[in-house]
């Protein structure tokens, strides 16, 4: 909660009759001002633009590891807005420190991953000790889910990241001062990329050599949908905003943040340009100007090393490219949000739009927008390279296609999967993940992450794919499956995610704001009330503006439903 | 228009496509809970109370933003539709104190405001098992003088955001932080009365839940009455409506008007309380024989004891006006002046000059007018024929650019000013020409910073750019301007390189605003003060009717020219004949069939010379005791021309040594200090009458309260003295005959107000010309001609004049005086209002940080800043919007009067004073307490 003030009247009298020695509200120093031109350059001809607003306040926060209100003000002044226009965004993302002037910044910021696969790891035991043992100044504070649940615990120092997170290791890093981003040495880097046949199909299809038409049929008969969670399907979303009117733009998700997933990152890191191949292949196609890469913060390896692949594909263009701005994100799992994302990349706060309007056809800066999740992307070159049948022919159970399965929790061999759509929970654990991990039995398992709601034991055996579980009250999304064993409780479980959705609800709306944050601290109760919590879901489920508010009431349902033994009165008592 | 077909709970409606289901149920009296929607305010949908089941959808829908489309099956009513309203409202409720801020009505059960009135629609109670689980508390923020913010009662619906930021564009409130602690801000969470916030109240009037409330209205809303009437303080004509318990206005709530659509600012909602100040002249009071009149009284502290006694009306009024009628007869009728006033109705305006002309006998009527747009208005008349605006604020909208010169409207005209910001996030570039940057520069495409007095410098080489790249409207030049030659030739040395040196802007820029605002698809020019205020203001805004006629950016919407009216009455006033020139409806005196009508319709012989305007009616005060023309009596009503002359000891002086002083006020004024009578009056809140604003609108004030004691209204006062001086007025009617003085007026008006009869003014606002009862009345003028003798309009060629005093060694700063947001005028009314007074409590001179610390001064300081004429010692404020080399002071404050220094230089055509520029010195003062 911010500072709030209360006066007394007699006070306020007094203050008040003193003139005023300056304009009203906060005043930029001619020092801050410099301190922030100094970092941000001076404005271009017609001013700085407004939706660079968080990547300078990234800036400032990186360097000064923190953002001081004076440098809130400085940077107004220099963006010409009003001191709250800055504020309200700089507190909406997590990343943002606010620091009073007065205040010492932290020297280091040790992060320590919350989310249930690392908290199944043993990371809150992490995170006390770390606050015990690390020095005062090194700030240790707990967060939500890294995307590294495969090598959970996972922490990260400054901006490096940890996996496998022991206090000692992070005392090593801490003392010895490793606080940037990894290399990664084994990305594949442009020239090689290009080497091995890379971007010559992107060189087709913007020349004209491959037909657009024929580009968008492959998609639709391969039956590409969405791979952040929505599913839409893909080819139609080209069509649909292909024939909204120019100028059209593209923005592309990379903000991975629903707990559990982590295929993006890992397909990222592995090989950059493939997905920029896909993006560059969808802008021809789709006729869009400009390009918006939105990667989440907690990605520092990745975005360095993207923002050199990005810096050498556009020294050296295969073909003519659109004009492609990365974008960092600041610490939110909303803005994994189509509409959240595209307020983000307009430097605002990740609030989520209502719909309608759509926005393939309003979209980024009022623009018609093509906005595809980073896997999606991933899979253009592959499908148009080996056929829509290559993809269609695979899948169990009367799906059809693969899917890239981020696989946590109490498994052998957790990691990224690419396994047949349709695959069964049983069928992915013993035949990819190597069976359970040692000492543990199947009892539930999250099939999409925080939002996709939790499955006893017991449903195993449903194929999981897009429009199959939700007979069950769940959901794929983006297709982290997270595995509880039998000394987990789905109630734990339960009250970790709704914690992570009180703390990551945009606070728009009043059923999500209101309701998660309610529902959290109902979920604490030995014995759950259950229609006040049936009543929150309702509201949240039916009411909320977006997936977040409308899934969070997921877990509660599955809880009741599925584990009512849990939670149920009669049980205990 | 097309429509759509639909069933909305089972029935079948037909509605206009585009439009909300929540408004259509409206209209079809469906109620809907609602707390994050507001008339007004753009739908949010973000409070979810007002979701209604779609055929079809997975998820309900928010009826506030979802339009209907054809075959649209909607339920407002639907179990599962009632099922979510009322958890929202139960939610809400669960996190609200007990004890609320915004009963209904007297209701302390119903404390929450309009949650508290939706919980009641749909029976909502809170559970247990959610009460229990209350946010913590949030302690209340206070420091504001006007406003209390308690956050515990905020249910995050940003009404107040959207009031702030979207409609006054003021951007200090936010919602910062996020989920469950998101939080409506000021600024970086500062207290409410240490943050950038400009007090307007908008967030006050459009908070549900009382989470925001004004500090005189808290708790049980319930008032005695409600008053429909029209802002006091400018010349914007806002309408408000008082709320009215126990004979006080407690508070104050924007109406919807032409002019501000519900908008107000600081003043119009916060600063009505001076009429119930208790320095209110609540008796007729009388000079005790003896006691000199003495300017050195004026210093805040003397007694009026000391010097008036107390008289009943009977005796004051006898006592005011025999020694006028001695003094007509001894020394004819130019002894005689009166100074009316703008702040009061069209009403008192016309029944004061006609009482000088008919009844004082000569022509030496004025008012602040003078002082503010004489020579706008001298020049308009020179040019186009009409003193008075061409197009209203709010045509702004239509503007592709707007030209805002010498005028600082977020001070001045705050909720003008809001339409313009509004339009600059529409996408109008607005051009801030004004040597300070004030609050509107962070709105504007181009901030030309020019150098004080040299706007014809500027405006030449704007002119000249425009000739030279052929970007002329030729057509309308051809078809509708005189002079034309002329200009052109004259421009030709104006260059913007010749300019640039002078006035200070890259002649890079001249040449880019010239070519936008010549090019624009419509431009429109607003100027203030800043403009006419110069012995060269008549020469400025020759230039601006240049600039319009050249380019054809008038006579359309979103073009023409506006001089932003300063007074709630100034427009109308001088409609009105409350100048020394001109009848009612600016006919010359010296005309002689407008003489011939005005004797025939007064029925009484008129003087046909022109009368003395303000600054020579001072000077003539003091003038030999062989000027035949020598004043030395005067009536003057609710002005105070002892603070708002330039010069002040020379017009204190002036006041000082007539023999007979009348003033008319609500508080004795540094003006009626020096009075032989001082008659209690009326304040505006007390009395009904109509007021023309700058737009040429006419609107309707009416009586709210009772004037305190025995103060009565202006217009009785004025004929009771008519009656004393052998007028046979008779005006009968409730308020005092005010409506049959109206249609005497409009009689004397009908080009103007034909068609505006008082009954049609009392049902609302018209705009003139309105010629008759079906003309809707005429917002934007000049359509195909203009109204001079051949309907064209004469172009007039200005060179440059320098500032009547120049900086020299010994006086080195240029001081510029003007208002601020707070303070109306002199500040009789607005620094007895207790919030103004305690927003801006003192007086205080602006400087340049930079230029501060090439003095050796700081902010805070106290410094003696003196001219060639007077001294005034006040602390110094640092505001790096004022330009090197100059100090601004606000002309408000009695104890640091800014217009002891300024120089009276008249304008030789509209005899306005340089009150903009004139020489300083500065020195670090030390503070000695009394």
């Amino acid at each position: 909660m911010a500072n709030t003030t209360h006066i007394g009247l007699d006070q306020v009298r007094q203050q008040l009759r003193q003139p005023r020695t300056q304009l009203k509200g906060r005043q930029a120093s001619p020092d801050a001002r410099a301190e922030v031109q100094a970092l941000i350059g001076l404005p271009p001809a017609g001013g700085h633009r407004r939706d660079l607003l968080i990547e300078h306040l990234h800036v400032l926060n990186d360097h000064f590891h923190g953002l001081f209100e004076r440098h809130i003000v400085a940077l107004a002044a220099e963006m010409r807005l009003s001191v709250v226009e800055v504020f309200e965004v700089a507190t909406f993302y997590h990343h943002f420190q606010i620091l009073k002037d007065e205040d010492v910044a932290p020297r280091i910021t040790v992060r320590v991953c919350d989310s249930l696969s690392c908290s199944l790891a043993g990371s809150d035991s992490l995170l006390r000790q770390l606050q015990r043992d690390l020095p005062g100044d090194v700030q240790v504070v707990n967060v939500p889910c890294l995307g590294r649940c495969e090598q959970a615990p996972a922490a990260q120092v400054g901006q490096q990241a940890v996996s496998l997170a022991t206090t000692e290791k992070v005392t090593r890093l801490v003392a010895e001062k490793h606080t940037q981003p990894l290399a990664l040495p084994h990305a594949l880097r442009y020239e090689d990329y290009k080497k091995a046949g890379g971007y010559q199909l992107a060189l087709q299809v913007a020349a004209g050599l491959k037909d657009h038409e024929s580009v968008i049929q492959v998609l639709e008969s391969s039956g590409l949908r969405g791979l952040g969670g929505a599913g839409f399907p893909a080819g139609r979303k080209w069509r649909i905003v292909r024939s909204q009117p120019a100028p059209r733009l593209m923005a592309v998700n990379i903000d991975e943040g629903e707990p559990g997933t982590f295929k993006d990152r890992t397909c990222l890191e592995a090989d950059p340009h493939r997905f920029l191949e896909g993006v560059l292949i969808a802008a021809s196609v789709v006729g869009c100007e400009a390009v918006y890469i939105y990667l989440r913060d907690e990605y520092h390896e990745a975005r360095v090393m993207l923002t050199d692949e990005l810096a050498a594909l556009q020294a050296n263009p295969p073909c003519p490219l659109p004009r492609m701005e990365l974008r960092r994100g600041a610490g939110a799992y909303i803005c994994g949000e189509e509409s959240a994302m595209i307020e983000s990349i307009e430097g605002k706060r990740g609030e989520p739009r209502l719909r309608p309007p759509y926005i393939a056809e309003v979209g980024l800066f009022g623009r018609p927008t093509l906005e595809h999740n980073f896997e999606t992307l991933f899979w253009i070159r592959e499908l148009l390279e080996q056929g829509a049948d290559s993809f269609a022919a695979h899948g169990r159970h009367g799906r059809k296609g693969l899917r890239r399965f981020s696989v946590s929790g109490r498994v052998r061999q957790p990691g990224v999967k690419l396994a047949p759509a349709g695959i069964t929970l049983r069928e992915l654990v013993d035949e990819y993940c190597g069976g359970m991990a040692e000492g543990h039995t199947l009892s539930a398992y999250l099939p999409g992450g925080a939002s996709g709601g939790i499955l006893p034991a017991r449903l195993a055996d449903v194929p999981l794919d897009f429009d199959t579980l939700q007979p069950h009250g769940c959901f794929i999304g983006s297709a982290a499956v997270m595995v509880l064993g039998v000394h987990d409780s789905a109630r734990d479980a339960a009250l970790n995610v709704m914690r992570f959705f009180a703390h990551e609800s945009c606070g728009q709306c009043t059923p999500c704001r209101v309701g998660t944050d309610k529902a959290a601290q109902l979920m604490t109760a030995e014995v759950w009330d259950a229609d006040t919590l049936q009543d929150l879901a309702q509201v949240m489920g039916d009411a909320s503006i977006c997936g977040l508010g409308q899934a969070a009431p997921n877990p509660i349902r599955c809880v009741l439903a599925y584990f009512p033994q849990e939670v149920a009165a009669e049980v205990k008592a | 228009m097309s429509t759509v077909q639909f069933t909305l709970n089972g029935q079948t409606v037909e509605a206009p496509a585009g439009q909300s289901i929540f408004n259509i149920a409206k209209d079809l009296g469906i109620a809907i809970p609602h707390l994050c929607h507001k008339e007004g305010l753009t739908p949010d949908g973000n409070c979810r109370a007002c979701v209604v089941e779609v055929a079809g959808e997975r998820t309900l829908a928010p009826s506030c933003c979802r339009s209907a489309t054809p075959g649209m099956q909607v339920q407002t009513n639907s179990e599962r539709a009632v099922k979510s309203q009322k958890m929202v409202l139960e939610m809400l409720l669960a996190d609200l104190p007990e004890q609320g801020y915004k009963w209904l009505d007297d209701r302390a059960e119903a404390p929450h405001g309009e949650l508290s009135q939706w919980a009641e629609h749909h029976g909502v109670q809170v559970r247990t098992a959610l009460a229990a689980l209350q946010r913590e508390a949030v302690p209340a923020d206070l420091s504001h003088p006007a406003m209390a913010v308690n956050l515990d009662a905020c249910i995050q619906c940003n009404r107040c955001e959207r009031a702030c930021r979207d409609l006054q564009v003021n951007d200090v409130i936010g919602l910062a932080f996020r989920g469950a602690h998101t939080q409506v801000v000021f600024d970086l969470a500062d207290p409410m009365g240490g943050s950038s916030c400009v007090g307007c109240g908008e967030c006050v009037q459009a908070c549900p839940t009382g989470a925001l409330m004004p500090k005189s209205h808290i708790g049980p809303q319930k008032v005695d009455r409600e008053v429909d009437s029209v802002c006091p303080f400018c010349g914007v004509g806002c309408l408000v409506t008082y709320q009215v318990r126990d004979e006080k206005i407690i508070s104050v709530q924007g109406r919807e008007g032409p002019a501000n659509e519900g908008r107000l600012c600081v003043k119009g909602r916060f600063g009505m309380d001076y009429i119930h100040s208790p320095d209110r002249i609540t008796k007729p009071l009388i000079r005790k024989a003896g006691v000199a009149k003495d300017v050195s009284s004026l210093d805040g502290h003397t007694d009026w004891r000391e010097i008036f006694r107390e008289a009943t009306w009977e005796e004051a009024l006898d006592l005011a006006t025999r020694p006028l009628n001695a003094l007509r007869q001894e020394y004819g009728p130019k002894s005689l002046a009166g100074f009316g006033s703008a702040k009061g109705s069209n009403e008192e305006a016309y029944l004061f000059q006609k009482l000088v002309r008919t009844g004082f006998g000569s022509n030496n009527v004025d008012h602040c007018t003078r002082l503010c747009h004489a020579s706008s208005v001298a020049a308009l008349l020179e040019g186009v024929g009409s003193g008075a605006v061409s197009n209203p604020v709010r045509d702004v909208e239509h503007s592709d650019l707007i030209i805002v010169i010498g005028s600082n409207p977020t001070a001045n005209h705050p909720v003008a000013a809001t339409w313009m910001k509004n339009a600059a996030q529409r996408g109008t570039r607005i051009v801030l020409a004004d040597p300070r940057i004030t609050d509107i520069g962070r709105h504007s495409w181009r901030n030309l910073q020019f150098k004080p007095d040299t706007d014809v410098a500027l405006l030449n080489a704007m002119l000249h750019v425009i000739v030279h790249d052929g970007l002329c409207n030729e057509q309308f030049l051809k078809d509708r301007a005189d002079n034309v030659a002329e200009l052109k030739a004259h421009v030709q040395d104006y260059t913007p390189e010749a300019m640039s040196a002078i006035c200070g802007i890259p002649a890079d820029t001249i040449r880019e605003v010239a070519r936008a605002y010549a090019t624009a698809k419509a431009a429109m020019i607003l100027w203030g003060m800043g403009v006419s205020q110069h012995v060269h203001g008549t020469d400025n805004v020759r230039c601006l009717i240049a600039l319009a006629s050249i380019t054809g950016q008038i006579g359309r919407p979103g073009t023409g020219l506006h001089p932003l009216r300063g007074q709630n009455n100034v427009q109308g006033a001088s409609d009105a004949g409350l100048i020394p020139m001109m009848y009612p409806n600016y006919q010359r005196v010296s005309d002689k069939s407008a003489h011939d009508w005005f004797e025939k319709f007064w029925n009484t012989k008129l003087d046909d010379q022109p009368g003395y305007t303000v600054v020579e009616i001072m000077h003539k005060a003091l003038a030999p005791e062989s000027d035949p023309h020598k004043v030395r009596g005067m009536y003057i009503m609710g002005e105070n021309p002892a603070m708002s002359d330039p010069d002040l000891n020379h017009a204190r002086h002036a006041l000082a040594s007539l023999q007979h002083l009348v003033v008319q006020d609500i508080f004795l004024t540094e003006t009626a200090w020096l009075a032989d009578v001082v008659l209690p009056a009326s304040a505006w809140p007390e009395k009904t009458g109509t007021v023309s604003n700058t737009d040429r609108t006419v609107q309707m004030g009416r009586q709210a309260v009772l004037p305190p004691g025995e103060a009565k209204p202006d217009l009785w006062i004025i004929q009771q003295i008519a009656q004393r001086m052998g007028l046979n007025w008779h005006y009968t009617g409730e308020h005092e005959g005010v409506a049959e003085v109206y249609e005497e007026m409009r009689q004397a008006m009908a080009p103007a107000i034909g068609g505006i009869d008082w009954a049609r003014l009392n049902a609302g606002s018209v705009t003139y010309p309105c010629v008759s009862a079906d003309d809707p009345g005429q917002p934007i003028v000049f359509h195909d001609h203009f109204p001079t003798a051949d309907g064209r309009v004469r172009l007039m060629t200005a060179s440059l004049i320098p500032a009547n005093e120049q900086p020299d060694a010994e006086y080195p700063m240029v001081l510029i005086t003007g208002r601020q947001l707070e303070h109306w005028h002199t500040g009789s009314m607005t620094r007895r209002a207790t919030v103004l007074d305690a927003l801006e409590p003192a007086a205080t001179a602006s400087m340049h940080g930079r230029e501060m610390q090439r003095l050796g001064l700081q902010a805070g300081q106290w410094v003696r800043m003196a001219s060639r004429r007077g001294e005034v010692v006040l602390p110094l404020r640092q505001d790096d919007g004022t330009p090197m080399g100059t100090v601004f002071i606000p002309f408000a404050y009695q104890e640091a009067a800014a217009n002891l220094l300024t120089n009276s230089a008249l304008d030789p055509f509209g005899k306005i004073p340089e009150f903009k520029y004139c020489a300083v010195r500065i020195e670090a003062a030390t503070l000695v307490n009394a």
